[in-house]
């Protein structure tokens, strides 16, 4: 029976009465009454499998007379349940009206510890130089649930360890409880069915297809949805124990898809990204590309120090000369769908402060039909909605190059773009007085006359808008670099330097209060609103636009896409 | 409310303060003419009993592999917060290439470190212990934070009464070869 959320039905669980929508897997519908039925093989966005058997219940519907069909009523009146003799896996039913299950009876707890003491039968000691402990399910049902002490004198299996299963995925079979979730996510989602079980009984042995390797840029997910330490990420193995990481909800910039994500961190340093569930964006998944981005806040490239001319400045007199080099102008802005909604807000403010053309750079390139779209930038519509632009646009910048050449343009304001990859030739941009303002090093930031150096997402706080026009934001996981500010920040000292009417430096609650007055699109909103799973917004006003993005997971574009050029990302 | 506490006047015993030098006396002869209790520090040592807690130090187990995982739980329990651990991975080839994980470094701050012993409680790999050493001078406060070398010096080798990762070769030597289970 599908889910149908617009129906509930009621249910009782332990004597309570619950209403959960129709059709709701128990296992859910548990968790959406606030009681846990603990599970190892159920996830909500695979097929039911049935295989662990720790999610077992008791189970009754009302009972109904076998001849008449009439419902049997006990004395006072009231349907008699009929309880099943044995006990039955919660994750394999649905929500149906009246249906009744016992999570803390006798039964239910004597079968939670029965199938602990077989699960952890052949299971190594490991727990000491395991990855996963710390969020390891087996761990924590053990304590719930376990004996405390095994009963098993035999030798325990030996089997498979330090399995290199793909690039990004190390694999320990002894650790493995052999849930199939990681087969059938490979089979399911990922479409790419690699993985399989080997062998009978306790000696099955999670394998992969010989000659195959776990190697497509979704194998990651496997190591998120594996419930003990079988599944490791070869590139967070050993690194730090989770205890330590504070988790801070972000969005990943990988493409305008916006999949949520969480960065990991202890003590500023980033040690993972992994996904965070949401139902209308990546549902639990995310790309194993967008995960390795948290390496560029410590990249080799990243830029420090604030500089003019070449010669290291204090942020504060770079921000005076760019503020000087803006107002002298002829002054043109070149950004993208890279700065977040609050920048672009704030630039829109500039380009009103100081006139100019506005550009944006296109980077677009080849999506994978899922979670990477064809447009790299995560924002692109927060330009159409901020009012930046009203056209896509385009990679090159040749209208700009020939203001440059024609002497029309002399200041050009750069956030983050390499104006060498879009056309603009170094000997141009050595007449230019370029500030740039962005995070990593390139061939322009070379040229540039004033360079501020800006922070990462990881950094910050700010929003964006995806693909599908959903306002989506991100929180600062980690303190930005010493001596740097956010981009708003350093926008709203250059503003206050030009107008000569100096604010204080917003918080994301004043920027959006101001925000929310000035852009109709994005009026009675406010950051705290956004909230953790986002806010759909009304694209239809950019319906004809030739978006480049192509079908993918939750996505279908309004018109036939454009042809991407690829290459020149 | 204040409490008012009434003063007795003096004895005249008291006023003499001949009974109280008397008492001093009597106790000063009877340390003098009676059993030694104090030692020649530091050429003579006193003896620490098993149980005493002095340093933390990192030991080795008899066949002289170091017996830390780096698995951190004595970073997260140390209340003070005094350990600080890099974990690492034991590279392939190593003869304790199964045991997989060991601390690239382990520093203990022994300027912070309250001697609670719940490093050594926790430890589920009994590798860390409160041992002998009780005398802890330094010139300055690199010097007082421990690194892993200093650490298993003081640590020695301690006897194992379960050598698991051993067994845990030997069976898997075992399946290799074809013998015992799968
Ligand atoms: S999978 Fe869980 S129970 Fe097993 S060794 Fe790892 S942390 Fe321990
Ligand atoms: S490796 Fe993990 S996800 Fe895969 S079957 Fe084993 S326990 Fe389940
Ligand atoms: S003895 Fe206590 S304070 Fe000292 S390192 Fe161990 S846990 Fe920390
Ligand atoms: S000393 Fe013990 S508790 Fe501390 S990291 Fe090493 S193995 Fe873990
Ligand atoms: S979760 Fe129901 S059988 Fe595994």
């Amino acid at each position: 029976m599908p889910e149908d959320a617009s129906k509930l039905v009621n249910i009782n669980i332990d004597g309570q009465d619950y209403k959960v929508p129709a059709g709701m897997n128990m296992v859910d519908a548990a968790s959406y009454c606030g009681v846990e039925i603990p599970h190892y093989c159920y996830h909500p966005k695979l097929t039911v499998a049935g295989n662990c058997r720790m999610c077992l219940v008791e189970m009754g519907t009302p009972m109904r007379d076998r001849s008449t069909g009439e419902p049997v009523l006990d004395e006072n009146g009231v349907q008699k349940i009929g309880w099943m003799p044995k006990p039955a896996i919660a994750c394999a039913s649905n929500a149906t009206p009246g249906l009744h299950i016992r999570t803390n009876s006798d039964l239910t707890k004597a079968c939670r510890t029965g199938v602990m003491e077989f699960l952890l039968v052949n299971h190594p000691l490991d727990c000491p130089i395991c990855d996963q402990a710390g969020e390891c399910r087996l761990q924590e049902f053990a304590t719930d649930y376990g004996r405390g002490y095994s009963r098993f004198v035999e030798e325990k299996n030996v089997k498979p360890k330090r399995t290199v299963l793909g690039p990004r995925v190390i694999l320990d079979d002894e650790r493995c409880i052999l849930c199939s979730r990681c087969v059938r996510f490979t089979e399911e989602i990922d479409e790419n069915p690699v993985l399989g079980f080997t062998q009978r009984g306790s000696h099955s042995t999670l394998t992969c297809y010989p000659g195959q390797e776990l190697d497509s840029n979704y194998s990651l997910n496997t190591v998120d949805i594996c419930p003990v330490g079988a599944l490791t990420s070869t590139d967070f193995r050993f690194k730090m124990r989770v205890w330590f990481l504070k988790p801070v909800n972000s969005i990943c910039t990988e493409s305008s898809a916006g999949v949520n994500t969480e960065v990991w961190s202890r003590e500023g340093k980033i040690y993972r990204i992994t996904p965070r569930r949401n139902d209308a964006v990546n549902d639990t998944w995310m790309a194993d590309s967008g995960r390795a981005l948290y390496k560029q806040v410590e990249a080799e490239s990243r830029m420090k120090l604030p500089r003019i001319s070449g010669n290291q400045v204090s942020l504060a007199e770079a921000i005076e000369r760019a503020a000087e080099l803006i107002k002298s102008g002829p002054t043109a802005y070149v950004a993208s769908g890279k700065l977040s909604v609050e920048e672009q807000f704030l630039l829109g403010k500039l380009a009103k402060v100081k006139p100019g053309s506005v550009y944006f750079v296109d980077h677009s390139r080849e999506g994978d039909s899922r979670l990477i779209s064809e447009d790299a930038t995560p924002n692109l519509r927060g330009g159409l909605v901020t009012g930046l632009i009203s056209e896509l646009p385009g990679e090159r910048l040749d209208a700009l190059a020939d203001a440059l050449k024609a002497g029309e343009v002399k200041t050009v304001v750069s956030f983050g773009e390499n104006l060498i990859n879009a056309g603009i030739g170094p000997e141009l941009l050595k007449k230019t007085d370029l500030v740039y303002l962005g995070t990593h090093r390139n061939d322009t930031t070379d040229l540039a006359r004033v360079l501020i150096p800006t922070l990462t997402v990881f950094e910050k706080a700010g929003s964006f808008i995806n693909r599908q026009f959903r306002l989506q934001r991100f929180l600062q996981a980690v303190p930005g670099l010493a001596g740097l500010l956010p981009d708003v920040v350093v926008l709203t000292r250059i503003l206050g330097d030009i107008s000569g009417d100096k604010t204080p430096d917003p918080s994301m609650t004043e920027l959006w209060a101001e925000i929310a007055q000035a852009i109709p699109a994005l009026k009675d909103l406010s950051f705290a609103k956004i909230g953790d799973s986002g806010v759909e917004l009304d694209g239809s006003a950019y319906d004809n636009l030739p978006f480049h993005e192509k079908p993918g997971w939750h996505y279908e574009p309004k018109l036939e896409p454009a042809t991407t050029s690829g290459s020149s990302f | 409310m204040a409490k008012v506490l009434e003063r007795k006047p003096l004895t005249f015993a008291e006023k003499t303060y001949l009974p109280q030098v008397l008492g001093g006396l009597k106790i000063t002869f009877k340390n003098m003419l009676g059993k030694k209790v104090t030692m020649e520090y530091p050429e003579e040592r006193p003896n620490i009993p098993d149980n005493y807690r002095g340093v933390p130090t990192l030991v080795h187990d008899p066949n002289g592999r170091e017996k830390c995982v780096s698995c951190q739980l004595c970073e997260f329990v140390c209340p003070p917060k005094a350990i600080r651990i890099t974990p690492g991975s034991i590279p392939e080839g190593d003869e304790h290439e199964h045991v997989e994980k060991a601390p690239q470094d382990f520093e203990i701050n022994m300027l912070r470190c309250i001697y609670c012993g719940m490093c050594q409680e926790v430890c589920p790999e009994e590798a860390i212990f409160l041992q002998d050493v009780y005398s802890l001078v330094g010139t300055s406060r690199e010097e007082l934070v421990f690194h892993k070398k200093k650490l298993y010096e003081l640590g020695g080798t301690r006897p194992d009464q379960h050598y698991k990762w051993d067994v845990k070769k030997a069976a898997e030597e075992e399946a290799l070869a074809g013998n015992g289970h799968h």
